[in-house]
């Protein structure tokens, strides 16, 4: 099992100065624009982005061609590139912003050609300081030389692109959250319909939502065909894909392999395995948001409909894994708590039930839980996602709720000793 | 006291940028912080004003955002991570011993005003993790000794700038990828030293 390196090639190549204008350029860097922008026709680059069957990388899997194809009709279009990347256990734009910006920027340029858009903004994660800094560079350096702007390269198509910081929080990683905190409002997720941003989106006008890699892989498709892209994965999960290990891993980091793998070939061949030997208890496929696998079920394939089927999701491409050791209570409280530290208020049951769900895994964490509390999480979070199914059910506008329900689902659909044994034996009698 | 005559054409500037002036709000909020380490009652009149929105909407904005600050925080921000992967990767030692180092607890800032201390969800650096930011400057593979040595080192160096690459080199451990070398940019203060102004004004459609 190897790499295949389309999007992280450069920076691999160029460890010191992948970022810098100079490298890009001398190494196939901007081609894919100017051959577009010699063809001159923005249905071809359509075409060629259908043809790849390119998902969206940002978690929820759509198909990219299929939603460029939706944006509606108006003078003012835009394009939103959301780099607001803060799902636990991810960290794959933070490499693409940081050490291959031009080729993030060669992509908006190519896409906002092929859909008519004439102002782009990237959203970056405020705590991104770093990546934002090399992206507002990369941009400055772009406009000097003619790719941005005015005429780009000589030709009738202007372009103007704004790198916007966020400021701290998780929510406006959803598209439409995102799209308020680009208006300068509370990141507070919208109704769909009737806003589907691409109808009605940034100022209500239609605007395509990105994620920082699938935008990334479009020089890659332009200059190989989509068709060639297509080749690469497996059916319905073509193309590369830069997962992020972390967790008990011997060598943690960002891998861009095809998808179709096996997650107990990626861990051990990637990964070189679990710290000091240890097996495996859990491990979380796709992001804090998504449903643990066990440590029997490695030989699931790292496909978006594979993972699925087994009752999670590939989600943002982050695997956690959890050792054998793993306090699993522990693990879960983590994340609920950072859903409850998320939820941006708005619906009842996520902004009441995650703090609840908080509070009881605190308490049982503490030594101080109670029998009745593990019907009692089951109740709260049924309020939250009817029936805790997957996919879920929701009784929220968006996802974050149910989000806090993946684990606590896994932990006593797998783990039920391990929160059982944290409570006590005997029921105290009320005097 | 009200904004300087350089600061307002600072902000009218990043106004430009946008299709419609309330969008300026988030960096004009950064601007109101790097000017005195927190939003002020002062700034959010300004903002108001600049913008064209009520004090009361710039607040509710100022307030739903964890990275804007309602008091003055410290000259180093430090703010360490407590998700699922630092947190398997033992972070509640890091915080403790910060936290006895400091003598601070969470959303804290000592009397000297050189720290100010938070738990923070997920930074985006769980390949290196425990991790910790300085400022929103990254620091990965920390160990609860070393996250010492690195207060002990900023309160006697005391840098106006902080960088993420000097940092790691003294103190951190395993990274989530090779950063690439050869930058000394950095943040100050409670804010990401990142400015999206100057870019290419005349070059602009």
């Amino acid at each position: 099992m190897k790499e295949t390196l389309l999007l992280t090639k450069h920076m691999r190549e160029f460890p010191e100065n992948s970022h810098k204008i100079e490298i890009y350029e001398n190494n196939n860097g901007y081609d894919a624009l100017k051959k577009v922008l010699k063809e001159g026709n923005p249905e071809n680059v359509i075409n060629e982005i259908k043809d790849s069957n390119i998902r969206g990388r940002g978690g929820a899997g759509f198909p990219t061609g299929v939603k460029w194809g939706f944006l509606a009709e108006d003078e003012d279009r835009y394009l939103v590139i959301n780099g607001d990347e803060s799902e636990p256990g991810t960290f794959k734009d933070r490499i693409l912003l940081e050490r291959d910006p031009h080729q993030l920027i060669e992509g908006i340029i190519i896409t906002c050609f092929a859909s008519n858009i004439k102002k782009a903004f990237i959203y970056i994660r405020g705590e991104y300081a770093k990546p934002a800094r090399r992206v507002q560079d990369a941009v400055e350096q772009a406009y000097e030389k003619g790719y941005l702007g005015k005429n780009i390269l000589g030709t009738n198509f202007s372009l103007d692109v704004v790198v916007h910081l966020g400021a701290g929080a998780y929510i406006c990683g959803e598209e439409t959250a995102l799209l308020n905190s680009l208006e300068g409002k509370r990141g507070e997720p919208r109704l769909k319909p009737p806003y589907f941003p691409a109808v009605m989106g940034l100022y209500n006008k239609p605007t395509l939502v990105n994620n920082v890699e699938t935008i990334s892989s479009v020089p890659w498709i332009i200059n190989n065909s989509g068709k060639e892209y297509s080749k690469l994965g497996v059916e319905g999960s073509t193309g590369t894909r830069i997962f992020s290990l972390s967790g008990h891993i011997n060598n943690p980091g960002n891998f861009e392999i095809e998808m179709g793998k096996s997650f107990g070939e990626f861990i051990d061949t990637f990964g070189n395995g679990i710290k000091n030997d240890k097996s495996v208890k859990a491990y979380i496929p796709g992001g804090a948001s998504a449903p643990w696998f066990t440590g029997d079920q490695l030989d699931i394939k790292m496909t978006i409909d594979d993972v699925a089927n087994a009752g999670s999701m590939l989600g943002s491409g982050a695997v956690v894994v959890m050792d054998e050791d793993t306090n699993l209570v522990y693990a879960a409280k983590s994340i609920v708590s950072f859903f409850a530290h998320e939820s941006c208020g708005q619906c009842t049951p996520c902004r009441e039930g995650t703090t609840w769900l908080e509070m009881i895994l605190e308490r049982i964490a503490s030594g101080r839980g109670r029998l009745s509390d593990v019907s009692l999480l089951i109740d709260i979070c049924d309020n939250i996602s009817p029936g805790l199914s997957w996919p879920p059910k929701m009784t929220t506008i968006c996802p974050l709720g149910p989000s806090a329900v993946s684990p606590i689902t896994s932990l006593l659909d797998n783990f039920s000793d391990e929160i059982m044994n944290m409570l006590p034996t005997k029921i105290p009698i009320a005097q | 006291m009200s904004w300087e005559k350089e600061l307002i054409e600072k902000a009218n500037e990043i106004i430009d940028l946008y299709p419609e002036k309330r969008s300026a709000l988030a960096p004009l909020l950064y601007l109101a912080q790097e000017r005195d380490g927190y939003i002020s009652d002062e700034s959010i009149v300004e903002i108001s004003n600049l913008v064209g929105i009520t004090e009361v909407q710039v607040k509710s904005v100022a307030s739903f955002y964890s990275m804007y600050k309602e008091e003055q925080t410290g000259k180093y921000l430090l703010s360490v991570c407590k998700s699922i992967s630092c947190e398997i990767n033992d972070s509640r030692s890091v915080i403790d011993s910060v936290k006895e180092f400091t003598g601070l607890e969470n959303y804290e800032t000592d009397v000297d005003k050189v720290f100010t201390f938070e738990e923070v969800e997920c930074i985006g650096a769980c390949g290196g993790a425990p991790a910790v930011q300085i400022n929103y400057e990254t620091v990965e593979g920390l160990t609860p000794q070393k996250s010492i040595e690195l207060c002990e080192w900023l309160k006697e160096e005391k840098p106006e700038v902080v960088v993420a690459e000097e940092l790691q080199n003294m103190f951190g451990g395993v990274k989530s990828f090779d950063w690439a070398i050869n930058d000394n940019t950095g943040s100050s203060y409670s804010v990401p030293g990142f400015q999206n102004i100057g870019t290419a004004k005349e070059k602009r459609i």
